[in-house]
């Protein structure tokens, strides 16, 4: 590497001598190496890593020779950029340079943005999808042309995401169009930062990493309180006093959660067990956009002592004088604790101090094991992290909008981004083919295709293509919402949004939780979910299907190497009593062995499999073993997962155990079980929207309620299987299923993990281990034509009950 | 027979799994809103190019609904092609396989409101018709009995045990039936939405399609 003189210019030294401050050994550092093509640097939240990344953009532009635009500064959230451009403005002034700083997000207003395009300011403020949709346009190269840095902030939130995927997709443009353009990644602490530079530097480009000082260990405990935490269930409802306790002796709290269903139960709790009116907020990213910004202000302003709150807070900004974050229910992923508690916890060479709840027995141990993954340092490692398809498929719309292309060219250009370097080129055909024609085998719009090749360039077919193209770009794909509203003669005040499905299953009189308060299910009006205030305290139903995190392999890991102990004297006595009768009476699980208990309890036989593989894979496995079960005419009737077991109950014992779980059996089993599954369903849709084969539904855009309503996408799907069977949306589906809810990477794992180790213990009773997972909810009952005979049944009742007779009554 | 058997004016009808009405009596079979054509209409327009394959489906479920009723007449109720281009462009595949299907029955093609004019397909092509004391046409109106009609793709939402189904039926009360969309890439206007609650009399039954066509009220 070389190291070229990193002497500031005059105003900048001056500004940071005439406020006593010195510059950070960081923020030297990645001046010194500002010309190398890519840097990422991993510092602690509060040390200064914006300066570090905005440092020699400034110096670079100190002297007003460069027009046009210079740096491009990349957030995954609108409100950071905003945030950014005051924290960057007020410097600049002060120094007294000549730099014009902007912002541009999608609340940017239009006039703005198209001035932009024509006369961009030096340092632009934006989001992957606002520069997706600026390097769409035709002009985009005038725009970049004299592009000399862009800035991902918050590169490890990107790095696993599609959203990251769009993004560095988009800066393999920008190489093009700015071939001297020089990528600085600024990240929190990751386990892997090669991964993190891989993805972030153009291939094969090298990437130099600087790690800046992490300040110290944060201050980490397991909240212990007087009873124990209850066997099952996730509220941590128990620890409410202890938690109340701890917020009157702090100035400011966050209490975290894992769910936004189980952020609203307990604050509700919180709320009535608050006798002294502490000020307490809750914000949550199905609120209404109102009832969030309340809680912000309230919280700027140092009007909340504590904030119930769930990831929606996790990339916020400066939350002001935080002093305690409390994370209610076992981490799930250390990474994500170290984030969430170093992000809350501003003042630099300040200890963080957090707290961990755990929600039930079982979470105790995982609570322990991620304190000592802590201590240790050893985060959950990346897995490696290949481009997924159908965010390829769009961006080649969206490239295909600026002008016309060669595929070579294109090939080689999505190649420079580290995710799709090693994309092999006949599959690249395929999406360039499926973006062109729709790849289909019955080529049915040879007339009508949506990209013209001609001497190997592709062109728009009709320019007016562009306008949709750009009306969909974007990664993410939220379930269908519903705007939850106050029942009022004109449409009362929003209070939220819950999904679709979960409208659909409500009816009057239901009360649920929402914001904080218990509401009744009035009706459904243009759209939005009609409720009233209700006196009740106690809410009828669950809120939020919601996803639930998987534990990751490293956490599990530990808990299984914990287990090797011949004791465990950091666990609380329970857990460890606990623990102690689970080896007596059967054995605990190891981590290269799979321990199978089977027990009949209740007049039913079980069988209990702890797999470790995460919520995610123990329920696909659930799934694969009850219908292998089915097959063997065992008569299984339902299951059960948590993170570290599978239960299932049915008629009959299963007594030969290590066939159920063969690697060929349960591939066998996931193919047939994969295709006409309600997972790979809704996959599809989500892929489906991502790769331009159907419109995202605009936000907020009111639906017609006529005829034209959009088909369900299943049936797209089924089509497909049925006359396609090839076809690469169908590829994209079962890839995206297989590493996404499906989770099959884990359970190869675990295979490979117990090879042929299987422990069948035959038992007489339920074993303490397995006894929680009977009070788990999200019991899954095995249906076969169960939906047709429920639909019969529900048929008789409603017409008897409404007096109504039906069917042949032909006249004699 | 396949299908749920009920009674509409003294006419014994069968609602068939696939949405299809059949009319022993009559040897009638009526099918409603097949729409060929509608994915080459949204490519034409600019819009996502869809699986090419409805046109397949829909041809081969209504074919199979034919060699399993053996009709003397079939009814297409209207809104058969998702708009006359469409028509044009698709004709042929549609005559292709239907000509041996159209040939020795009379086969009634209705105008809906998205192929107003003759499609140039053979049969016949009326606004409306009158069978024994039944009559057929596109959209249901407003002061009419004994009428049977599509154009609306009435769905319904039914919750079991906290899971939601939904299917596509056939509502019909004292007065009037609406048939659903034959067409496999239609969407759907739920029956408790207002244009569907407001024309259906509050007795009004819904057969569910599926693998057995169920009757439940209507869902309002």
């Amino acid at each position: 590497m070389t190291a070229h003189d990193p002497s500031l210019p005059p105003q900048i030294e001056g500004w940071f001598s005439s406020r006593g401050w010195s510059i950070h050994p960081h923020q030297r550092d990645m001046l010194a190496l500002s010309d190398q093509p890519c840097q990422l640097l991993i510092a602690p939240t509060g040390g200064g890593k914006t300066m570090a990344g905005f440092l020699p953009t400034l110096a670079e532009l100190a002297d007003g020779a460069h027009k046009g635009l210079h740096t491009l500064y990349i957030s995954p959230l609108k409100a950071l950029a905003a945030d950014i451009k005051r924290n960057l403005t007020s410097p600049i002034e002060e120094m007294g340079l000549p730099i014009r700083v902007e912002d541009r997000t999608g609340d940017t207003p239009a006039s703005r943005k198209k001035r932009q395009r024509a006369d961009p300011p030096h340092i632009l403020l934006t989001t992957p999808e606002s520069l997706a949709l600026l390097t769409s346009y035709e002009d985009a190269h005038r725009t970049f042309e004299g592009l000399q840095r862009v800035i991902v902030d918050e590169i490890h939130a990107l790095s696993e995401s599609k959203r990251g995927d769009q993004l560095m997709l988009a800066l393999s443009r920008l190489s093009t169009l700015a071939p001297n353009l020089r990528r600085v990644g600024l990240s929190a602490t990751v386990e892997d930062p090669q991964a993190v530079a891989r993805i972030l530097a153009k291939n094969p480009d090298p990437c130099a990493i600087l790690q800046a000082d992490p300040g110290p260990d944060p201050d980490i405990r397991m909240l212990t309180t007087e009873a124990p935490p209850p066997w099952s269930g996730g509220g941590g409802k128990y620890a409410m006093q202890a938690v109340l306790d701890q917020v009157k002796a702090h100035n400011t709290t966050l209490i975290f959660h894992n769910t936004r269903a189980q952020a609203e139960i307990f604050f509700h709790h919180l709320w009535l067990a608050n006798e002294d009116q502490i000020p307490i907020g809750i914000h949550h990213g199905a609120l209404s956009r109102e009832q969030r910004e309340k809680v912000e202000d309230a919280m700027i302003a140092g009007q909340l002592k504590a904030i119930v709150c769930t990831g929606s807070l996790d990339l916020g900004i400066d939350w002001g004088d935080v002093d305690l974050v409390i994370q209610v229910g076992a981490p799930k992923n250390v990474k994500r604790l170290v984030q969430r508690i170093g992000r809350a916890n501003h003042r630099y060479n300040a200890p963080s101090k957090a707290l961990i709840v755990p929600a039930n027995r079982f979470e105790v141990i995982e609570c322990v094991a991620a304190l000592q993954a802590v201590r240790e340092h050893t985060l959950d490692g990346d897995t490696d992290h290949t481009g997924p398809l159908d965010v390829l498929c769009q961006h080649i719309l969206i490239r295909a909008c600026a002008g016309p292309f060669t595929a070579d060219e294109l090939y080689a250009e999505v190649r420079t981004a580290g995710a799709y370097a090693d994309l092999p080129r006949d599959t690249f055909d395929r999406c360039l083919d499926f973006a062109a024609t729709g790849g289909y085998a019955l080529r049915a719009y040879d007339k009508w295709q949506r990209l013209i090749e001609k001497d190997g360039v592709y062109t728009l077919r009709d320019p007016r293509g562009t306008q949709r193209v750009r009306m969909n770009i974007g990664t993410i794909v939220d379930a269908d919402k519903m705007a939850v509203r106050l029942q009022k003669a004109r449409g009362g005040k929003p209070l939220g949004e819950v999904e679709e499905y979960f409208a659909s299953t409500l009816r009057k009189g239901d009360t649920f939780l929402i914001g904080g308060q218990v509401v009744r299910y009035e009706g459904m009006r243009e759209m939005n979910v009609e409720v009233s205030k209700t006196p009740y305290q106690k809410p009828k139903i669950a809120t939020f299907m919601g996803t639930k995190f998987a534990t990751s392999t490293q956490l599990s890991d530990r808990i299984l190497t914990m287990f090797r102990q011949d004791d465990w004297p950091e666990l609380p006595q329970h857990t460890r009593d606990w623990l102690h009768l689970q080896r007596k009476v059967s054995k605990l699980p190891e981590r290269d062995r799979l321990l199978v208990e089977t027990f009949p309890h209740d007049g039913r036989e079980h069988l209990c499999a702890y797999g470790f593989a995460g919520r995610n894979a123990q329920q696909t496995l659930g799934l694969l073993l009850t219908q292998r079960m089915e097959e063997q005419g065992l008569n299984p009737m339902g299951f059960v997962t948590t993170d570290y077991a599978t239960l299932i109950w049915g008629l009959d014992q299963v007594s030969d155990i290590p066939p159920l779980f063969s690697r060929e059996n349960l591939l066998a089993t996931m193919e047939s079980w994969l295709a006409d599954n309600a997972v790979m369903k809704r996959t599809f849709k989500g892929s489906a929207i991502i790769a331009g084969l159907v419109d995202r539904a605009m936000p907020g855009a009111k639906r017609k309620t006529g005829r034209q309503a959009t088909f369900s996408t299943d049936i797209l799907y089924d089509t497909l299987r049925k006359y396609d069977p090839g076809h690469i949306m169908l590829d994209i589906t079962r890839q995206e299923a297989m590493r996404g809810l499906v989770d099959f990477g884990r359970i190869e794992q675990m295979l490979d993990r117990i090879g042929d180790r299987i422990d069948h213990a035959p038992l007489t009773r339920v074993t303490p281990l397995a006894a929680p997972l009977f009070l788990e909810p999200g019991r899954i009952p095995i249906q076969g034509l169960a939906n047709e005979r429920l639909l019969d049944d529900e048929a008789e009742r409603l017409m008897t009950t409404a007096g109504l007779e039906f069917g042949p009554r032909v006249p004699s | 027979m396949n299908g749920l058997p009920f009674s509409f004016h003294d006419a014994a009808l069968i609602a068939r799994p696939s949405g299809a009405l059949f009319w022993p009596a009559e040897r009638t079979l009526v099918v409603s809103d097949l729409h060929f054509g509608k994915v080459e209409r949204m490519a034409r327009r600019g819009g996502p190019m869809l699986p090419p394959y409805e046109l397949t489906e829909t041809l081969d479920r209504l074919l199979a609904d034919i060699a399993e009723t053996d009709p003397r007449i079939v009814i297409c109720l209207g809104d058969s092609f998702d708009d006359l281009a469409a028509a044009r462009a698709t004709g042929d595949a549609v005559t292709e396989r239907l000509a041996p299907a159209m040939a020795g029955r009379r086969w009634i093609w209705i105008e809906g409101n998205h192929d107003p004019g003759p499609v140039g397909l053979g049969g016949e092509h009326l606004a409306e018709v009158t069978l024994a004391n039944l009559t057929f046409r596109h959209i249901a109106e407003d002061t009419e009995t004994a009428e049977i009609s599509g154009h609306y793709h009435p769905k319904a939402r039914v919750i079991l045990r906290g899971r939601a189904i939904t299917r596509r039926c056939l509502l019909v009360d004292a007065n009037r039936m609406i048939l659903p969309a034959y067409g496999t890439y239609t969407g759907g206007l739920f029956c408790h939405q207002p244009e569907l609650a407001g024309l259906m009399r509050p007795d009004a039954t819904a057969i569910l399609l599926g693998a057995r066509p169920v009757a439940l009220p209507m869902p309002r």
